[in-house]
């Protein structure tokens, strides 16, 4: 324990440095050979597998298990990358407890599904760390097509477009590509650079060209953007973060947890990050866990999450509850923010106990707090987008949006869940169709 | 705890789970701790003329793998006793001395000429031991010489060796077959002509386990090379049950004792050979995949076995299950069965609808919801979804009542017996009585 844990406020370096590395190091550390063979010899090659069917990339699980338990890994990543490019970052970041490895049938039979995951990231990892691309271009097309926004959807979706011989150029407002896998993701589910190396490796394809610091409409038009380029796809994500509708929430210490989490991913130092010794995050889903379970890390004393409904209602599966828990986040439900308090810096923040039908109760919680992180929501930013549904871009089955022309896919398309496997699929999915319409 | 005392051929020992021939019974410190494990007899490994065979110095195994590396099958080329006869002989009378009360059997092997047989039989009597087995089996090395499965193969061989034996010695004979061969009661009646007091089997099948695929040479691999081996455990195990079983119920061979080898790694399969007609059984494989200490599940369960059926002796089970071995001509054709599934052991993998998909009958159907249901219609109770499906007991065969109409073929299942010998298809029928 470091001597600082007990001082209040807001600063860094509470822990004795070598917490840092522990606390921050891979939640799932790889399979190794051993392992990897032990969990692929416990996949039934289920007959149209339901982990195929919870999959949002239809990646053929039962067969890239077969073809690691048969010693062919990079057959196995290959199998994954053609339906999944980011195979790997989903392999991390998957919440596959509620998706292939809640449908694994033995799951059902035994209470303890096939390793899908960490199968996964063991054949990925197998293939890239030799900088091996299985994928090559086809011949060029001539067409050119605008992505906005290199994110998982944005990525996914020029890796498929170059792959079938057109030229993309991708755009991003940041410095660096990845989007939320880059900027969204806690540290311990992708360390070790693992993000910008596989952007890396996923642009061994050739035929994209990345741009960055460029923010649609502040930089580039889609108007402009539709008219020099064959085809534009949308993949910016939601750049805006909810507000709590309370008085006084620009209080210093109280901040955006994507913004909190963005810059843990960037810092070269853990112990250089400062941290609240009472730090309260209000919200129920990944963004929220991430955020709690990070400051716990960082040697907050007290972490608690606040959640407006109950824990099934969360976002957050039971695994990262738990993981939250375990971390010694405390969960408060049922509670909304009404106040903070302070003398001009934060100090506390008051909630109001509220039913399951979102009525106040009446009942208060005061919780201390050195830092507030929001992490409620995030909305669609921009103007003159095509028409939205339900505060996102509306889009077909295939990406289509009300533009012709323009495609859109990830978290600032309606439909599906905002998950990086979800937004791959969509970018792959839009790109087909982009392929079809230009090969008319 | 059942009475597991066993009396096979004369020769005692305190369970009737004896250690075949092979490495783990090749000296002193071995047989010492496996009768300390509680092993009931040991069969000790082959020996021979000096001076000494001698082994490879590379590889003497190969293996076959299941799902978690489970040791399926294991294939050897290890040669008999590669220790100077005297040493054996040696160790054979103390540890015979200090373990009365277990069975030791010593596995014997020289030329197939009178003379060393003349020979070595007195000495192997001078130690005490409770018998001789002769090793007619042996698949590799020493049946290029002339020995092993070169006699074993060769009933009029296995006659005449069996008889001087016989003639030479006051000890117990047990012939050891090999399975390399087409009609496993020939070798047996060789055995029964020459006066052997018992036959055992099998001994290993002629086998490569695998092929490296980088230098193209089989294994195990000997510097680039490979011979083929002799194959064992629980691979094995269906060829030896028919081949006990074809020695068992053979008219002319009954009686015969047998002590059954092959795959045998759990009590269960220690009394399915004694089942079809096996004395008694003799393991290798098991104990060298898991070590002596698996003796004592043998023990536990043959012995709850007996007392829930309620047996008093293991001769009990000694060929119980004879009887039912038949010929094919004489199977019920009118008996008819369908598949069930249990859908509350389900876990719905849908290997069954596979399987019967795309290779049987088409007579397992899939609902949207994954619930998968046999189509009596289409069933033929062929059993390969209770073959291929991964939990125990979720598929079921049943019978269907005589009176009762199978949707398959629309007729009703009749009561009485009827088989392939009277069927009208059969175009070398005889009309039934």
């Amino acid at each position: 324990m470091g001597s600082d844990v007990f001082q209040p406020g807001v600063i860094a370096g509470r822990l004795a440095a070598e917490s840092y590395e522990t606390g921050f190091s891979d939640l799932h550390p790889p399979l190794d050979g051993h392992e990897a063979l032990v969990a692929a010899d416990r996949c039934y090659f289920c007959h149209d597998a339901p982990c195929i069917t919870a999959c949002p990339t239809d990646i053929d699980i039962p067969l890239f298990i077969r073809q690691i338990a048969t010693g062919t890994p990079d057959a196995a990543a290959k199998t994954i990358l053609s339906q999944n490019i980011m195979g790997g970052m989903c392999a991390r970041v998957c919440p596959t407890e509620t998706l292939c490895e809640e449908a694994c049938v033995r799951e059902l039979a035994e209470g303890k599904p096939v390793l899908i995951g960490q199968l996964q990231r063991y054949a990925t990892d197998h293939l890239q760390e030799q900088g091996i691309h299985p994928f090559s271009r086809a011949a060029p097309t001539g067409k050119t097509v605008a992505v906005v926004g290199a994110g998982p959807a944005g990525l996914s979706c020029a890796h498929r477009l170059a792959m079938l011989g057109h030229d993309v150029v991708v755009m991003d407002r940041h410095e660096k590509p990845g989007g939320l896998n880059e900027y969204g993701i806690a540290a311990y589910k992708t360390p070790d650079g693992f993000a910008q190396g596989e952007v890396d490796w996923l642009l061994k394809i050739g035929g994209i060209v990345l741009r960055y610091g460029i923010s649609l409409g502040r930089d580039v038009t889609l108007e402009t953007l539709k008219a020099e380029y064959d085809a534009v796809f949308l993949g910016m994500g939601l750049g805006g973060v909810n507000a709590l509708g309370i008085a006084e929430e620009d209080k210093d210490g109280v901040t955006d947890a994507v913004d909190f989490i963005g810059g843990l991913r960037q810092a070269s130092d853990m112990a250089a990050v400062p941290i609240g010794r009472d730090v309260v995050v209000i919200g129920g889903g990944m963004t929220a866990v991430d955020a709690a379970v990070q400051a716990k890390l960082l040697g907050a004393l007290n972490v608690t999450l606040v959640y407006r409904r109950g824990r099934d209602r969360m976002n957050a599966s039971a695994f990262e509850q738990d993981l939250a828990a375990s971390k010694g986040v405390r969960i408060v439900t049922h509670a909304v923010p009404v106040a903070v308090h302070g003398n001009g810096s934060l100090h506390e923040i008051e909630f109001e106990y509220v039913d399951d039908a979102m009525k106040g109760t009446g009942q208060t919680l005061r919780l201390m707090a050195d830092q507030v992180f929001k992490a409620i929501g995030q909305t669609l930013q921009g103007d003159g987008l095509p028409t939205l549904e339900s505060g996102k871009i509306k889009v077909s089955d295939v990406g289509r949006t009300s533009v012709e022309g323009i495609w859109a896919g990830g978290d600032c398309a309606s439909g599906g869940d905002d998950l990086t496997v979800t937004a791959v699929a969509e970018g792959r999915d839009a790109a087909m169709d982009i392929h079809a319409v230009l090969s008319r | 705890m059942a009475d597991l005392t066993s009396n096979f051929i004369g020769i005692k020992s305190p369970n009737p789970f004896w250690l075949a021939s092979a490495p783990p019974t090749d000296k002193e410190y071995n047989v010492r701790r496996a009768f300390e494990a509680g092993w009931g007899g040991v069969v000790w490994k082959t020996l021979g003329l000096d001076p000494s065979v001698v082994n490879v110095n590379g590889p003497r195994y190969g293996a076959v793998y299941g799902a978690d590396r489970r040791l399926l099958g294991l294939n050897n080329i290890e040669l008999i006793t590669d220790r100077p006869l005297q040493t054996n002989l040696d160790e054979i009378k103390v540890v015979k001395r200090d373990y009365p009360d277990r069975a030791l059997v010593v596995s014997l092997m020289v030329p197939c000429e009178e003379e060393p047989w003349k020979m070595i039989l007195p000495q192997v009597e001078e130690t005490g031991a409770d018998g001789v087995e002769l090793n007619f089996g042996c698949p590799h090395g020493m049946s290029e010489r002339g020995m092993g499965a070169a006699v074993g193969q060769v009933p009029e061989y296995i006659e005449m060796v069996t008889r001087w034996v016989k003639s030479h010695t006051r000890m117990p004979v047990i012939v050891k077959l090999t399975p390399n061969i087409a009609d496993i009661r020939k070798p047996a009646a060789a055995a029964l002509a020459g006066g052997a007091d018992a036959v055992s089997l099998i001994n290993t099948i002629n086998s490569i386990t695998s092929v490296d695929l980088d230098l193209f040479s089989p294994e195990p691999m000997i510097d680039g090379k490979g011979a083929h081996g002799g194959y064992c455990g629980p691979a094995v195990k269906p060829i030896a049950l028919n081949m006990v079983a074809e020695i068992a119920r053979d008219a002319e061979l009954r009686g015969l004792p047998i002590s059954g080898i092959g795959g045998v790694t759990t009590w269960r399969d220690a009394a399915e050979f004694m089942a079809l007609g096996a004395g008694n059984v003799q393991v290798c494989t098991a104990a060298m995949t898991y070590g002596f200490k698996i003796v004592e599940e043998l023990i536990s369960g043959l012995s709850d076995y007996m007392d829930t059926k309620e047996m008093t002796s293991v001769d009990d089970i000694v060929g119980r299950a004879v009887p039912n071995v038949t010929d094919w001509n004489q199977l019920n054709l009118n008996y008819v069965a369908k598949a069930v599934i249990n859908q509350d052991l389900c876990i719905s993998c849908g290997r069954c609808f596979a399987a019967c998909e795309d290779t049987s009958h088409q007579a397992i159907a899939m609902s949207e919801d994954r619930t998968f249901s046999v189509i009596d219609e289409e069933c033929v109770a062929c059993n390969l979804c209770v073959n291929v499906c991964p939990v125990e007991g979720c598929i079921t065969m049943e019978a269907m009542a005589p009176g009762k109409t199978d949707p398959r073929t629309g007729k009703v299942v009749q009561s009485e017996y009827a088989n392939w010998t009277t069927h009208p298809n059969n175009p070398s029928a005889t009309a039934a009585e």
